[in-house]
């Protein structure tokens, strides 16, 4: 614990040091002011972009995109996995597909969806789908992998019906492998929807960073980037705290 | 391993064999179905059909001007591959062996991992001005958190008596990295470069389908700017099957690192 507490101060010091030193470089020069500008200077642009509420709109929009290409992701990755589980045959399929499926970068479809879906929501939606659901796919297969038989001989013993099997005995069992595919999934639907609103669209936070690095707004674009940096961050940071706190209860229970 | 496999082998071990490659042949064929649907559905607006863009495919081969954004491309990403697996490779080992250093180092690189690099390319623009060196940048950006993870995770990994032995033999940092952490790390750094492959990869078309001239990405945006379907549909065909051509060499070469360290 004394070593982990050590590793925080250090990491936490390190991190403070890099931040003071772009500060330093930034205000006396050493950088040029048109390239970065200095860290105080971005946390006050995202404190001013955020006040004024012209940004509320985009926020709306990008994180409502996200939030529901993370439920499709997460929902039909598990309803896959699960299916593909149930049967070897698929599974033989499923196995590679999904091994390949990987080493392809999603993204490129994403100017195919846009002239398929429209530009607008819909494509940027099956974009974060395309990104999360493989991920979750395949942690809810090696989940289920995991489930020791024994627990499922118990559950037979108890005459389970096979709802309740599910919601007490594979559901809790599975649960950490299911979780690490969850927080996945959540980032890589959020790199999936800035991505494409970076590249191609009309709205959101991704559009609004990609627009003020076209109207040389320096200031606009490094405020926007860090909100959009530490909404990331965040949303990552509490799943991983979640999942520590979900592991050791299972250790201690 | 190898001789659990064996024993539980169902005594018709090629006829499941034929069942799988039945099975793929079937996977394959919805998939052109699915792919010719949406051609057909959309009557070519979005997604040429299979067999039409496969013609294009050719006619675009044999084209000087496919070969040269092809080539700018293959440059920036075999340039930024390289550049990841080198510097991750040392990264991962160093960060494994002091493990207090990797201790500090895991989560920072976890965290950059997950973050939308996406919004962090103007400032590479902005550094490194446009051209061959951001996309460049870029591609590292993607591709070199995944190898340092993978290599620092096999090296914690590793049973102590290998790095103890090396020390009782005296052998320099340099051969004990050399001679025992690579090869007794094999499996997870093949690993390690088939992820950073495909996102050093995906990093560099990025970088192409954002501001840029040249590259493969650049021609799947102009495709679509201008209309021409088939070519972006080409192009999205040609980099998925490159890319999962050479994911499955890495897969095979992962496989025979693994049964060779056991």
């Amino acid at each position: 614990m004394t070593r982990r507490r050590a590793a925080l101060f250090v990491r936490t010091a390190v991190l403070a040091g890099l931040v003071g030193l772009l500060e330093i470089c930034c205000r006396t020069g050493i950088i040029d002011p048109l390239t970065v500008i200095p860290p105080s200077d971005m946390f006050a642009s995202m404190i001013d972009h955020l006040r004024s509420g012209e940004l509320d709109e985009s926020i709306v929009n990008t994180f409502s995109t996200i939030l529901l290409a993370f439920v499709l992701a997460v929902g039909g990755g598990t309803l896959a996995g699960a299916l593909v589980h149930r049967s070897p045959r698929l599974r033989d399929v499923a196995d590679p597909l999904l091994a390949s499926y990987y080493s392809v970068p999603t993204f490129i479809f994403y100017p195919l969806l846009v002239a398929l879906l429209g530009l607008g929501k819909a494509p940027l939606v099956v974009l974060g789908v395309l990104s999360a659901a493989p991920a979750v796919m395949i942690s809810t297969l090696s989940g289920l992998d995991g489930v020791s038989p024994v627990l499922l001989k118990l559950a037979r013993v108890h005459r389970l019906s096979p709802a309740r099997t599910l919601w007490w005995i594979v559901l809790p069992a599975a649960l950490p492998r299911l979780f690490s595919g969850f927080k996945l999934a959540l980032s890589y639907a959020l790199i999936g929807v800035i991505a494409g609103e970076f590249i191609l669209s009309g709205t959101g936070l991704g559009y609004a960073i990609s627009f003020a690095y076209q109207s040389f707004d320096n200031r606009a674009m490094y405020g926007l980037m860090l909100f959009v940096l530490l909404v990331a961050v965040t949303a990552n940071g509490i799943l991983y705290v979640w999942e520590g706190w979900l592991a050791r209860r299972r250790s201690r229970g | 391993m190898s001789d659990f496999v064996l024993e539980n082998a169902p005594p018709s071990r090629t006829s499941r064999g034929r069942v799988r490659a039945f099975d793929a042949a079937v996977l394959a064929l919805l998939i052109l179905a699915l792919w010719q649907a949406i051609g057909s559905w959309t009557q070519g607006v979005a997604v040429s059909p299979p067999l039409q863009t496969l013609v294009y495919l050719f006619g675009l081969l044999r084209t000087w001007m496919f070969w040269d954004h092809a080539a700018a491309t293959l440059t920036a990403f075999l340039v930024a591959f390289a550049l990841s697996a080198l510097i991750g490779l040392a990264l991962g080992l160093i960060f494994g062996i002091r493990r207090f250093a990797g201790e500090v180092a895991e989560p920072i690189l976890a965290g950059f991992y997950t973050i939308p690099k996406v919004t962090l390319y103007p400032v590479v623009l902005l550094v490194f001005g446009l051209g061959m060196s951001a996309k460049i940048a870029f591609g590292v950006m993607h591709g070199l958190v995944p190898m340092t993870l993978f290599t620092l995770g096999a090296v914690r990994n590793l049973p102590p008596v290998l790095i103890r032995t090396a020390k009782v033999l005296r052998l320099s940092p340099g051969r004990t990295m050399l001679w025992v952490l690579i090869p007794a790390c094999m499996p997870e750094i093949v690993n390690g470069l088939r992820i950073s492959f495909s996102l050093s990869l995906l990093g560099v078309l990025i970088g192409e389908m954002f501001s840029s001239q040249r590259g493969l990405g650049f021609l799947l945006v102009n495709g679509m700017a201008q209309n021409n379907v088939p070519l972006s549909t080409a192009v999205v065909t040609v980099i998925v099957g490159v890319s999962i051509a050479a994911n499955s060499l890495m897969l095979r070469l992962g496989g025979r690192a693994t049964r060779r360290s056991n």
